[in-house]
């Protein structure tokens, strides 16, 4: 009975080890370092990040890239949105905060309310790609348009040159920066996301989402912007680097990292880092602006 | 060998440290059943605390029977009735992928399979359960989302139904576990007056096993659908998440449990808005309550049948 038991046990294990070998185990190499170790005394000490996820891939660039060159940091990245991240940081549980979007006020007060000074530093910038499925034919949407999809008042492709199909309308959900940004300046304040909206986890899920669902409409950070989706123009630009580094892209946005009263130690090292050519190089690489000076 | 005395000296000693051993026992279950007690005490009374101030300020009435929830906007609504149907169909589909499944599955087990099939068969069932939920979302947005797009002709797979049938899946191992168990008890001997009054294997098992285990069947459906009704991760991944109010399984949905873990991280502590998340919470466990009140209500009333 109970050796029949522990041979079951050992023929999941075995499939499960058959499965993994099969499949072999891929792994990545790491990037090569490119820029070149500090000459001062070796850095250490750890930091914990969170935030935004539009963010979360170049956060982690830059936490991996700095870890390399200073052997003796240790940097956590967390995701979860901009305002789960600046809650953190108001809650006191991480060092920087990520984020997408200004912070609020009211958000503002409650880090002074418990001692402290909310400093936000621009570390990059960004813009909210409009996109569709590849098999869209409409290339370009006007900003009314837009905020007329996104709440509902325009409910069928064909009234924006489009064929004769249902829009499925996919965003992220409240706790994202983009989805408060693009809330704020396209939609208006007083005005609300349709309910038959889908409000998707991540920014990776609506990339999946719009490349699946021929119907779909979404928005992305720039990084995100990939060749199996389509980027449409708004208000006759399309998002690219080049756009939204003059400015003449609607939906561009600062990229903050807050933290509680200025930056010190290993938290300035690395903010400084960032702020400097080689930490700016991982922006470009990641698909993002870096900051103008 | 050692003499007598000596035995009996240390059968004496062991009687004792037997029962010192006992006392700390019987006092450590006691605290641990007295703990869970209190600790399902303290959860009621944290979620009504927290849940008071959005229910004095908005309402439960107008939170449950409301089509619209907008915590960010101004003014902020706080409708989640679509959200509790959204629970409803998924947990509903789940059920109807999970009870003939998991019964049959317990069935075939208990009565039909050989021995070493059985002893196989069972343990592999049981590990269904130790598979991470993220896996089973992972699942549903890879496997199961596109399988639904295609059978039913949709734009989307991130439905309902796709997050439904996995849950299904994960209910599986709790209801075969208990009915199997349930089944396993029947004594042998209605098997084999069954049997020797003419019946067949087949018509011994739905006349006479299965009644007699229905009540224990019962209880592992019960307990399915408490997991179903639960689960956060893969509804997350796979429903869609919108707030459309329709009965519809192949449309998408957000269930309540999706709605909290996809927003309580941006709340404000104390906020309103962290307050109405509370009364979703406090909704699902009173939901859960009954369910399980119910369930134990008929449970007994049948076992008290048995008895007479």
């Amino acid at each position: 009975m109970k050796g029949t038991k522990w041979f079951a046990l050992a023929a999941v294990v075995a499939i499960v080890a058959g499965a993994l070998a099969l499949t072999g185990c891929g792994t990545t190499t790491p990037a090569a370092s490119t820029s070149t170790a500090p000459a001062k005394a070796p850095l250490s000490g750890s930091l914990t990040i969170a935030g935004s996820d539009t963010m979360i891939n170049l956060a982690q660039a830059w936490s991996e890239q700095f870890m390399t060159d200073n052997p003796g940091v240790s940097i956590a990245v967390k995701g979860g949105g901009s305002g789960t991240g600046i809650a953190a940081l108001i809650n006191g549980t991480v060092d920087f905060a990520d984020s997408s979007r200004a912070i609020e006020a009211s958000e503002s007060a409650a880090v002074k309310s418990k001692g402290g000074e909310a400093i936000s530093t621009s570390v990059g910038n960004d813009g909210i790609a409009i996109i569709v499925n590849s098999t869209n034919k409409v290339d370009a949407v006007t900003k009314d348009q837009l905020a007329k999809i996104y709440t509902g008042a325009i409910k069928n492709w064909k009234e924006v040159g489009g064929d004769d199909k249902p829009i499925t309308l996919v965003s992220r959900d409240p706790s994202s920066g983009t989805y408060t940004f693009l809330h704020d300046t396209v939609l208006g304040k007083t005005a609300n996301y349709a309910p038959s909206a889908k409000l998707l986890p991540s920014t990776q899920a609506i990339v999946d989402e719009v490349k699946s669902d021929p119907n779909a409409i979404g928005y992305v950070g720039l990084g995100y912007e990939n060749s199996s989706i389509k980027v449409i123009a708004l208000d006759g630009v399309k998002a690219t680097v080049a756009t939204v580094t003059d400015g003449s892209y609607l939906l561009s946005r600062p990229l903050l990292m807050i933290s509680n009263g200025a930056p010190k130690d290993v938290a300035k090292a690395y903010v400084d880092w960032i702020l400097s050519p080689a930490g700016q190089k991982i922006v470009t690489d990641q698909g993002f602006v870096p900051i103008t000076k | 060998m050692t003499d007598e005395p000596s035995r009996r000296r240390q059968g004496l000693g062991r009687a004792a440290l037997r029962r010192a051993a006992e006392t700390v026992v019987r006092v450590l279950i006691t605290t641990s059943g007295l703990t869970a007690i209190a600790v399902l005490a303290a959860i009621t009374v944290f979620l009504v605390l927290n849940a008071q101030q959005a229910i004095s300020t908005v309402g439960l009435l107008t939170m449950i029977t409301g089509k619209l929830w907008y915590p960010t906007s101004t003014p902020p609504l706080f409708g989640f009735l679509p959200y509790i149907v959204a629970s409803l169909r998924a947990t509903f589909v789940a059920l109807v992928v999970a009870v003939p499944l998991g019964v049959a599955a317990a069935v075939y087990i208990s009565e039909f399979a050989g021995r070493r099939t059985k002893e196989l068969a069972k343990p592999i069932i049981e590990f269904m359960a130790a598979v991470p939920s993220v896996v089973y979302g992972l699942l549903a947005v890879a496997v199961a989302g596109p399988l639904v797009k295609v059978i039913f002709n949709l734009t989307s797979g991130l439905t309902i139904l796709t997050a439904g049938l996995l849950l299904g899946l994960m209910a599986v191992p709790t209801i075969v576990s208990i009915s199997e168990d349930a089944l396993h008890a029947v004594p042998d001997e209605l098997r084999q007056g069954s049997l020797a009054l003419g019946n067949t294997r087949w018509q011994t098992v739905y006349k006479v096993i299965v009644p007699s285990a229905s009540s224990g069947i019962f209880a592992s459906v019960m307990l399915g659908l408490g997991r179903a009704i639960g689960e956060t991760m893969v509804v997350l991944m796979a429903a869609g998440n919108t707030m459309t109010l329709t009965w519809s399984l192949i449309a998408s949905g957000r269930p309540m449990t999706s709605v909290m873990a996809g927003e309580m991280g941006e709340t404000v502590q104390g906020g309103l808005h962290y307050s109405a998340l509370f009364v979703i919470g406090l909704t699902l466990f009173i939901i859960t309550f009954v369910i399980n009140l119910a369930a134990d209500t008929v449970l007994e009333r049948q076992r008290s049948r048995w008895r007479r």
